[in-house]
């Protein structure tokens, strides 16, 4: 029998605010423990959250952005539950009436667009972390105690959930490169999974194929890769499949993913499965959101990749591919429209950039927002080269030498300096060429026989022989125009 | 049973303890008495009579010596007399509003040692005034309670008759009040625990309208129902500090971003015209006959000075204390889950996480803790949460209509403050649900969230005071201060002191 997977994701962003969502603490990341934390994070008596409006400015836009109805009035919950890491003994989220319900966003599966559903995107604030002595180097005592660090408790989140619309591994991985690329645009999120300020849970079912009736679903948590949301799933789909031809029943349950073992394993059933006992929160009033408000937010949204990518291939003349790759993240789309607004050629500079640059900062393991060059630097190299000053093949030794340079020193060397240096010129000077052509003409007397005699493509030959004689410097268009001359039957 | 007699004393006494506000601030303006002198009149007093009120948690007398020398420097600075009313007035602060570096507890075991590091916005703008803090004041545990015995640390007494219980739960602060171990006192109410107090130890409790004044640093009880408000000798002492106290607040989103009058303002103002709404479900059969007489007076001399008596029906009434007791007891399960040892404040050893949990909550926390959080995570979990907390929250907009509805035609209504006089210590410590109906009168004002004041109009024969209590429209604690005011003029029964 064949079987398909429906899959639901839910993902929790981190919000990219300065202060937290419901006090004036720093979000910064990597502070000496409990420094970033006030009477409000930490949970004392009496204290009030007072809901930060950045964090909701945020969330507005990401629902705009993934085409969502924005609710005028939402409000936010507790979810109760005990653990130390969680100051108040309850998580203020959003259950009933989220900021944003029944959006989609736009994926590409088998070649062709998919509109996978947004159920909700909610704001909430993220827990602490518990410390443990045993997992900690040399820590003093028997290892028998635990810390808690609160510097976290109170980061802003945004859990944005899918509808279970997804329907294989690679489709999740898509939806989730499409997810963090927005959050990128927008700037609202860093979404980096490594360091967790991008986070997926997924809810996986399996059912035969053609029956409209949905399976028994498992939640899978802790993925922390776009690589581990493919093989988790894949295992998990393999896993379910397996149970249900081996004539089992799937349990509702919380598995957790073992990236080492890379396998999921099972966390809790439904009966341990937690009653948060949500309600209104009743610190914090119902958000109004005004319509004018909305509008000005959704005036301001940057360009987001889908449109980018349509402009680019219609006003750029790119191909879908460089279009693509350019989009992928919003700091290469805009250094790369930086180059053609300061006069690059716009195809010639996404050859460089998906070739030469692209290449460099692989090496080096860097992100555009690393890359020691700048814009400017591609197109004056770009100008050598049409200007006849270098040859386009010595541009990259040039592009490479500039972007070392640059990197180490940091600075920003320019290629005409690189020119200078390396004495890289092209050798325009009709005499200084003709000279060289003649002594290749005369050193290679058989081939000039042989082309005479008819074999023209040795034309290659003689221009390859100038080139090294030139250290490909010679003007490779005077360099032919000559060799043909010369050769001529007279 | 031996009982202790209070004398009732007459208004000839000149002991500053026992002045009002307005009356230490003119003494104070007027240079005729230092700081210093009304704080060491306040803490002689408490000298005296605190061993057998024991209206305190902890008594912060180094501290208020330190105000009253701050205080009385900014007097003498002062050419005439200076914009800050509560400049150099001792009060106490129920001890479940947070004082920056004063203990503050809850009266619970669980928070027995914890220091504030912050100051509430309360207190800190009696701080920017100048204020003298005399002590924080006992109180149930949380605010859970009717009588102030369940404190974990002691019952206080009625001044009037020390084997009386004060009513709760801002028992302490009124107790200070009446006993005269403050000027006045901050308290809380959530569902009667200012105003009831307030009646029973014969002094006047004002409950403002919910998001009049800021709850940051109150720890609360039940979020939706909480409010600050003050115990003091008069209403016009009352008008003072909410002057003080009121107003929007940044660190309190549900505070109200409306404009603060001066409520002293409409003291003495006429009442002629007055519609004075009388709810038919407020005089029922099981009302003790004296308060219902009082109250019956009260309403004769609201007539006499020009006030039309209207009768009014508030249906939902009957409601009210089981939807009250749903609502407040699932924001309390929720509100009290910090303490769990973690953080702050009591910890009990254990073999493992959940086993410190159980065990300090369950030596953390007394009885009647218990048995609420219980309740209200009851009435919270999936499955019940429709029939309870939902069901719940409907019938508070029906009982806030109730209200509106009546105030179409009355312009503030009135009802006694409880419908007994103070009973006697453990009389109803047994039965919960009797403990429960002493709020019977005062529990629907915080459902609708409207302000509601108790003032004296009465007492028993064996000379227990009677609390009248006069209900507003939101935010319109004016009419009520004008009419108590009115009342208080041309009775008297304030003046009167319990004899300790």
């Amino acid at each position: 029998m064949k079987y398909e997977a429906v899959i639901g994701l839910e993902v929790h962003a981190q919000m990219l605010t300065e202060s937290k969502i419901f006090c004036g603490c720093s979000t910064k990341f990597g502070s000496e423990p409990n420094t970033q934390t006030c009477p409000v994070c930490i949970g004392m008596p009496g204290v009030l959250p007072v809901l930060n409006k950045k964090a909701l400015e945020s969330a507005i836009k990401t629902g705009l952005a993934m085409n969502c109805r924005i609710s005028p009035c939402s409000r936010f919950a507790r979810k109760n539950y005990f653990y130390p890491d969680l100051p108040k003994g309850y998580q203020i989220s959003q259950y009933e009436l989220p900021i944003c319900e029944y959006g989609y966003i736009e994926i590409v599966v088998d070649g062709a667009i998919k509109k996978s559903g947004i159920t909700r995107i909610h704001m909430e604030e993220d827990a602490g972390k518990n410390i443990h002595e045993s997992a900690l180097p040399k820590a003093g005592g028997g290892g028998n105690f635990s810390f808690v660090d609160l510097n976290r408790a109170g980061v802003p989140l945004m859990e944005i959930v899918s509808e279970p619309d997804i329907r294989s591994p690679r489709e999740a991985v898509e939806y989730m490169k499409k997810l963090r690329n927005i959050l990128r645009y927008l700037d609202v999120c860093d979404g980096n999974m490594e360091q967790g300020s991008l986070r997926c849970d997924a809810n996986v079912s399996v059912r035969p194929v053609g029956q409209n009736e949905l399976g028994v679903k498992v939640e899978i948590k802790n993925i922390n890769s776009f690589r581990f949301v493919e093989k988790a799933l894949d295992y998990e789909i393999r896993r379910q499949i397996k149970v249900i031809e081996g004539e089992g029943k799937i349990i509702q349950e919380t598995r957790l993913w073992d990236s080492t073992k890379g396998i999921t394993e099972s966390m809790r059933g439904k009966e341990e499965a937690h009653d948060y006992r949500y309600f209104p929160e009743p610190d914090l009033v119902p958000i109004t959101v005004e319509q004018q408000w909305i509008d000005e937010i959704k005036s301001s949204l940057p360009e987001l990749p889908d449109i980018k990518r349509q402009r680019f291939i219609s006003e750029y003349g790119l191909p879908e591919y460089d279009a693509d790759l350019l989009i992928s993240e919003r700091p290469l789309a805009d250094w790369y429209e930086e180059a053609v607004k300061l006069g690059g050629q716009p195809r010639i500079v996404a050859n460089w950039i998906k070739g030469e640059l692209m290449r460099l900062l692989n090496e080096d393991n860097m992100s555009i927002e690393e890359c020691p060059l700048k814009p400017k630097q591609l197109v004056d190299m770009l100008h050598l080269i049409e200007k006849g000053t270098i040859s386009g093949k010595i541009a990259k030794t040039i592009f490479q030498e500039m972007y070392i340079r640059s990197k180490t020193l940091k600075i920003s060397v320019y290629s005409d300096v690189i020119v200078r240096d390396l004495g890289l010129l092209q050798i325009s000077d009709t005499g200084e060429v003709e000279k060289v052509v003649d002594d290749v003409i005369a050193n290679n007397i058989k081939e000039v026989e042989r082309y005479k005699g008819g074999e023209e493509k040795l034309i290659g030959f003689f221009v390859g022989q100038v080139m090294k004689l030139t250290k490909g410097k010679a003007n490779p268009q005077m360099v032919n125009e000559l060799l043909k001359k010369k050769l001529s039957i007279p | 049973m031996e009982v202790v007699r209070c004398r009732c004393l007459e208004e000839d006494i000149l002991d500053l303890y026992n002045l009002t506000i307005s009356e230490v601030r003119d003494l104070l303006d007027k240079k005729e008495i230092s700081a210093k002198d009304l704080v060491n009149s306040i803490y002689q007093r408490i000298d005296v009579v605190e061993e057998k009120v024991k209206a305190f948690i902890t008594i912060t007398k180094d501290k208020a010596l330190k105000m009253a020398n701050d205080a009385q420097k900014k007097i003498n600075l002062a050419e005439t007399q200076n914009n800050l009313p509560l400049l150099g007035i001792p009060l106490a602060i129920k001890d479940n509003i947070c004082t920056k570096g004063v203990r503050t507890t809850c009266a619970s075991k669980i928070l027995y040692n914890f220091v504030p590091p912050y100051e509430s916005t309360v207190t800190s703008r009696l701080i920017d005034q100048g204020y003298i803090l005399v002590g924080k004041t006992n109180m149930d545990e949380f605010g859970m309670g009717s009588s102030t015995e369940n404190s974990a640390f002691h019952v206080t007494k009625n001044p009037w008759w020390l084997d009386r219980i004060p009513g709760g739960s801002s028992g302490g602060s009124a107790a200070a009040v009446a006993a005269g171990e403050c000027i006045a006192a901050l308290g809380s109410d959530t569902g009667g625990s200012i105003r009831q107090p307030a009646a029973l130890c014969g002094v006047v409790g004002l409950k403002p309208t919910y998001g009049r004044i800021s709850r940051y640093g109150l720890v609360a009880f039940a979020s939706s129902l909480d409010q600050i408000g003050s115990i003091t000798k008069d209403v016009r002492d009352a008008a003072i500090v909410m002057n003080t106290i009121s107003g929007h607040d940044a660190c309190d989103s549900t505070s109200a971003p409306i404009p603060v009058p001066d409520f002293t303002a409409v003291l003495g103002k006429d009442i002629n015209g007055m519609r004075i709404g009388i709810p038919k479900e407020y005089f029922i059969e099981g009302m003790d006959e004296e308060v219902e007489m009082s109250v019956k007076e009260a309403i004769k001399k609201f007539e006499l000075l020009g006030a039309i008596p209207v009768d009014i029906s508030l249906p939902h009434t009957g409601y009210a204390v089981a939807t009250y007791y749903v609502l407040a007891t699932s924001e309390a399960s929720s509100n009290l889950a910090r303490y769990d040892g973690v953080k702050y404040g009591f910890r009990a050893k254990g073999k493992d996480l959940m086993d410190i949990y159980m065990n300090t909550r369950a030596q953390g926390f007394g009885a009647e803790v218990k048995r609420r959080i219980m309740l209200g995570t009851y009435a919270l979990s999936s499955g019940y949460y429709e029939a309870y907390y939902k069901k719940a929250q409907q019938v508070r907009t029906l009982i806030k209509k109730d209200f509106e509805d009546a105030f179409q035609k009355a312009d503030v209504i009135v009802t006694p403050t409880s419908p007994t006089a103070a009973f006697k210590i453990g009389e109803k410590t047994a039965d919960p649900l009797q403990m429960y109906l002493s709020d019977i009168f005062t529990i629907s004002v915080n459902l609708a969230g409207v302000p509601g004041i108790s003032i004296p109009c009465g007492f028993t024969s064996n000379n227990l005071p009677i609390g009248l209590q006069l209900i507003g429209k939101h935010f319109d604690e004016e009419s009520i201060l004008k009419a108590a005011y009115a009342y208080e003029q041309v009775t008297g029964w304030h003046r009167r002191k319990p004899g300790l």
